[in-house]
């Protein structure tokens, strides 16, 4: 779990990791040491303030440029909204995220389609399975030219679509995407939010955190 | 030195268009289009490196996946 300045959701998806059955190992921005963790999950909020661009700052610390290595060497890595905008200014998830199409800032339950159920981190979903989990962001919409969209579905990289209602006006209705690999995923709505009845729309989103226990286990 | 970054033209910018909108409902009906931008001033020791800037503001200035970059060095 790697906090930045301004990290708002380490805390909930600790506790996913928890809820999953594995144990979440706290990370700082600034350390240059991964200890000995099997995997890495960039959590949600507002790093360094959104300044410059989303996740622009945050793509640069210190201990990004170990994750980014550690992945490139299969490491399973998953990048919740600000994470996921923070995997792609990193260049470990093609695309971008920038300002919602309707300019607001858009929070709700949100009906998700899972496309891809064979990687690190959605395993334990069904190809074509309709999930329920928050999504809250204001730069949330995902954006690239059309060739790279094009070769993305091409590839068949599309994680997760939206469903039901775009919210921010993400191109093609793509809500998360993957590496070539499968073993880093990103997206924008927030899985560690749907862990638990008394406080989530559902405990859809326990999924990602009990696959990539089984990837790493597996691995 | 100074860098100017804008969101590519296949881009769309709401910003721009929240603009716009905020023009038109002030009588400047003849505004056709606004794009958003932003706009850096950069103060370097000693003379520039046109090389050094040039990456500067494609690796951290802006996201090339969807901003152009103009530089625009100091003339003197």
């Amino acid at each position: 779990m790697l906090t930045f300045p301004g990290s708002l959701d380490d805390v909930d998806a600790a506790r996913a990791v928890r809820l999953a059955g594995g144990e979440p190992v706290a990370l700082w921005h600034a350390d240059h040491d991964l200890l000995d963790v099997d995997a890495v999950v960039l959590p949600g909020g507002f790093s360094y303030g959104d300044y410059l661009r989303a996740g622009a700052i945050a793509a640069r610390a210190p201990l990004m440029q170990d994750v980014v290595a550690r992945a490139r060497q299969g490491m399973p890595v998953l990048g919740i909204c600000n994470g996921f905008q923070v995997l792609c200014e990193a260049g470990l998830l093609p695309g971008a995220l920038t300002r919602n199409s309707h300019l607001h800032f858009r929070n709700r339950d949100q009906v998700l389609v899972v496309e891809r159920a064979d990687t690190a981190w959605t395993a334990d979903y069904r190809t074509g399975q309709r999930i329920v989990i928050p999504v809250k962001n204001g730069e949330g919409r995902y954006v690239g030219s059309t060739e790279d969209l094009d070769r993305l579905e091409g590839e068949g990289r599309v994680v997760v679509r939206y469903a039901d209602g775009n919210p921010n006006g993400s191109s093609r209705e793509i809500a998360g995407v993957t590496s070539e690999n499968g073993r880093v995923v990103g997206l924008m709505p927030h899985p560690e939010h749907a862990v638990e009845d008394l406080t989530g729309p559902s405990t859809d989103g326990l999924g990602f955190f009990t696959s990539v226990l089984k990837a790493v286990v597996n691995a | 030195m100074v860098v100017d970054v804008v969101l590519k033209p296949e881009i769309s910018d709401p910003q721009g268009q929240a603009v716009l909108g905020a023009l038109g409902r002030l009588g400047h009906g003849g505004v056709r289009s606004v794009r958003q931008g932003k706009h850096f001033v950069l103060e370097v020791d000693g003379t520039p490196d046109e090389a050094e800037l040039k990456q500067i503001a494609e690796t951290l200035l802006a996201n090339p996946v969807i901003e152009d970059v103009e530089l625009h060095l100091p003339t003197d």
